[in-house]
């Protein structure tokens, strides 16, 4: 294959591989087949048998309407969070690539929420959006006149969930903004100012377009991180309230099936994200090629 | 840069600090909040001078969310992650791409289709899984009616229940999450990128694999290591789901999830500042590692995407 001289010997490599295997075969492939074959049979409500009924669960799933609106809150959540996050941190790291001078510290200043537990910024995002303690909160209701309530209104709770998990993705595609940026040969950059373009459209035409590359990975892995890991912000902030309007696919997953014991229908669930993820992540390594013809 | 705009500059200068103060908001309001007796905080608005109850607040903090425990259990679970993870990942890349047998592609393969299927996916089987560890071998055991075999063979009644449970415990916290087809990734490139020179005078020389393995390689990989500690101390630390599926005793659970017990609900007190405190606690660790290894934090994170 790639690397012409290899090491000889017979048990070494199987030894090796074992730790790594015996990982992913008990806590990846064997759950993962459970749940398949979990998605097709209905359990009664002991739990003591279960019948084989085909697509019944499927069926259940895609004609209930909860499910449905489940899916919608999904895709409105991930792409504004995906849009909030992106665009504050293409902002910040076009500011920041220009104030050249300050670009050490402005890093610091802005790496650390990426430390943050999503379901932490859930909770300090929920004392600055808080309908009664908010300062945020007192903000919106005095000069927008809105009457902003996350524990009564779902658009409301739905935009305090934005807020909570787009904030700590800001940093991260700041990371990878300022990286793109800063890869830009400065060659171009001269060459587009001595032929009279100014600041804005050199960004335009030349910064924007050479970071299209960035700007996908960055759309896929904040909808991944959209889809998957805010379970935090939801479980801690807003628990799929009120009346289901943050209701996300991967909470109700949890809620379905480890809270109201539905197993059929959790597991049917399951395996739509499964599919759902693995559709993101072909189309990843579509990308990884692509990125390759644009040469970083 | 290439020509001179001072306005410009200057907007972008200023559209920096509100940026940055933006994303730091959070974070300084709530450091004014901590220090604040109750009554100030609940007040609309709450004084943006910073009181001298810090102390007190961070005490009750402590002991209302039993915060010791958990973040000692969060620092296991984060640790153990870490380390498992990038022992696990480091030797399964050096076995896949410096030794040559048949079951190789297979091995890689399967360790890379794992991207598919995070734990977010998976969550009853997994957690079925944990419940009991021995079920696929139980599975196995009853599929193959081995207890009428059994019985048949010794004459006695014989039937095998196996079960062994990780709940409520740190292997259970741990090492469903050390498989990660990032870090082999991450490894398997690196590895590639080693010249083939060093393993071949290795092999004159007379090295044994693991030898190479520990005299060369390990030697080698200081940064990427470097950076993947940082990256996955900040994911083992930050888990919430499998923490929260596996445990149920509040002495085993995680930080970051314990956490929620401090916030006050609609009848309670409003003790943010108590809360906040708390939150401010849990989240120190992964911040100063982040902020400290800032340098190999950056590079984890775009190493690590590639």
């Amino acid at each position: 294959m790639i690397k012409r001289s290899f090491f000889k010997s017979k048990y070494l490599p199987y030894l090796l591989i074992l730790p790594q295997m015996a990982v992913t075969l008990t806590f990846f492939y064997w759950p993962a087949i459970q749940g398949i074959i979990q998605s097709f049979l209905l359990s009664d409500p002991f739990g003591r048998r279960s019948t084989f009924v085909w697509f019944y669960n499927y069926i259940e799933l895609f004609t209930d309407p909860l499910y449905l609106e489940s899916v919608f809150i999904t895709f409105v959540f991930s792409l504004a969070v995906a849009f909030v996050s992106i665009s504050l941190g293409l902002f910040i790291a076009a500011m920041a690539n220009r104030a050249l001078k300050a670009t050490a510290l402005t890093r610091t200043l802005l790496i650390w929420p990426y430390a943050v537990a999503p379901a932490i910024s859930g909770i300090m995002w929920l004392f600055l959006l808080h309908p009664s303690y908010g300062i945020v909160a007192l903000g919106i209701k005095r000069w927008l006149g809105i009457d902003w309530n996350p524990v009564l209104y779902g658009s409301d709770a739905m935009a305090l969930i934005v807020m909570a998990s787009a904030w700590k993705q800001v940093s991260y595609n700041f990371v990878f903004f300022m990286a793109g940026l800063q890869a830009i040969p400065k060659s171009l950059i001269e060459a587009a100012a001595i032929d009279g373009a100014g600041p804005f459209k050199r960004f335009w035409f030349i910064s924007f377009p050479l970071l299209s590359p960035t700007f996908f990975f960055l759309t896929v892995m904040n909808i991944i991180y959209s889809f998957f890991e805010t379970f935090g912000v939801i479980h801690t902030v807003t628990q799929g309230g009120p009346g289901g309007a943050t209701n996300i696919l991967v909470y109700k997953v949890y809620q379905d099936g480890f809270v109201g014991l539905n197993l059929g229908s959790s597991a049917a669930q399951s395996v739509v994200l499964m599919s759902l993820i693995i559709v993101i992540t072909f189309l990843q390594f579509r990308f990884v090629e692509k990125k390759v013809q644009y040469g970083g | 840069m290439v020509e001179k705009t001072p306005l410009l500059d200057f907007l972008t200068y200023a559209f920096l600090i509100l940026g940055i103060f933006i994303v730091g908001f959070p974070i300084i309001y709530s450091l004014i909040a901590v220090t604040l007796p109750l009554e100030e905080v609940s007040k609309i608005p709450m004084p943006i001078i910073p009181g001298d109850q810090f102390m007190v607040n961070l005490k009750e903090a402590w002991t209302r969310g039993d915060l010791g425990t958990q973040i000692f259990n969060s620092f296991v679970m984060a640790t153990g992650i870490t380390v498992g993870k990038i022992a696990v990942s480091m030797i399964g890349a050096f076995s896949i791409v410096y030794f040559d047998y048949r079951f190789r592609v297979v091995a890689f393969a399967s360790v890379f289709c794992t991207l598919m299927l995070p734990v977010e996916v998976r969550i009853l089987p997994t957690y079925e899984m944990a419940a009991n560890i021995l079920s696929p071998v139980q599975a196995i055991w009853d599929v193959l009616h081995l207890d009428s075999l059994m019985t048949w063979f010794s004459g006695h009644d014989i039937s095998v229940n196996l079960n062994w449970s990780l709940l409520d415990s740190y292997t259970g916290l741990v090492l469903p999450l050390v498989a990660s087809a990032t870090c082999t990734f991450l490894f398997r490139q690196f590895f590639l990128t080693i010249p083939e020179e060093l393993c071949e005078a290795a092999k004159m020389d007379g090295a044994s694999p693991m030898m190479f393995f520990r005299k060369i390689l390990l030697p080698l990989s200081k940064t990427n290591i470097a950076a993947l500690v940082v990256i996955e101390f900040v994911y083992g630390y930050n888990q919430y789901l499998w923490p929260l599926l596996i445990t149920t005793n509040p002495k085993m659970t995680t930080a970051v999830i314990g956490l929620q017990n401090l916030i006050p609900q609609a009848d309670d007190l409003p003790e943010w500042n108590v809360a906040l405190c708390g939150v401010l606690l849990v989240m120190l660790p992964p911040v100063l590692v982040v902020l400290f290894m800032q340098r190999w934090f950056v590079k984890g994170l775009i190493e690590k995407e590639k």
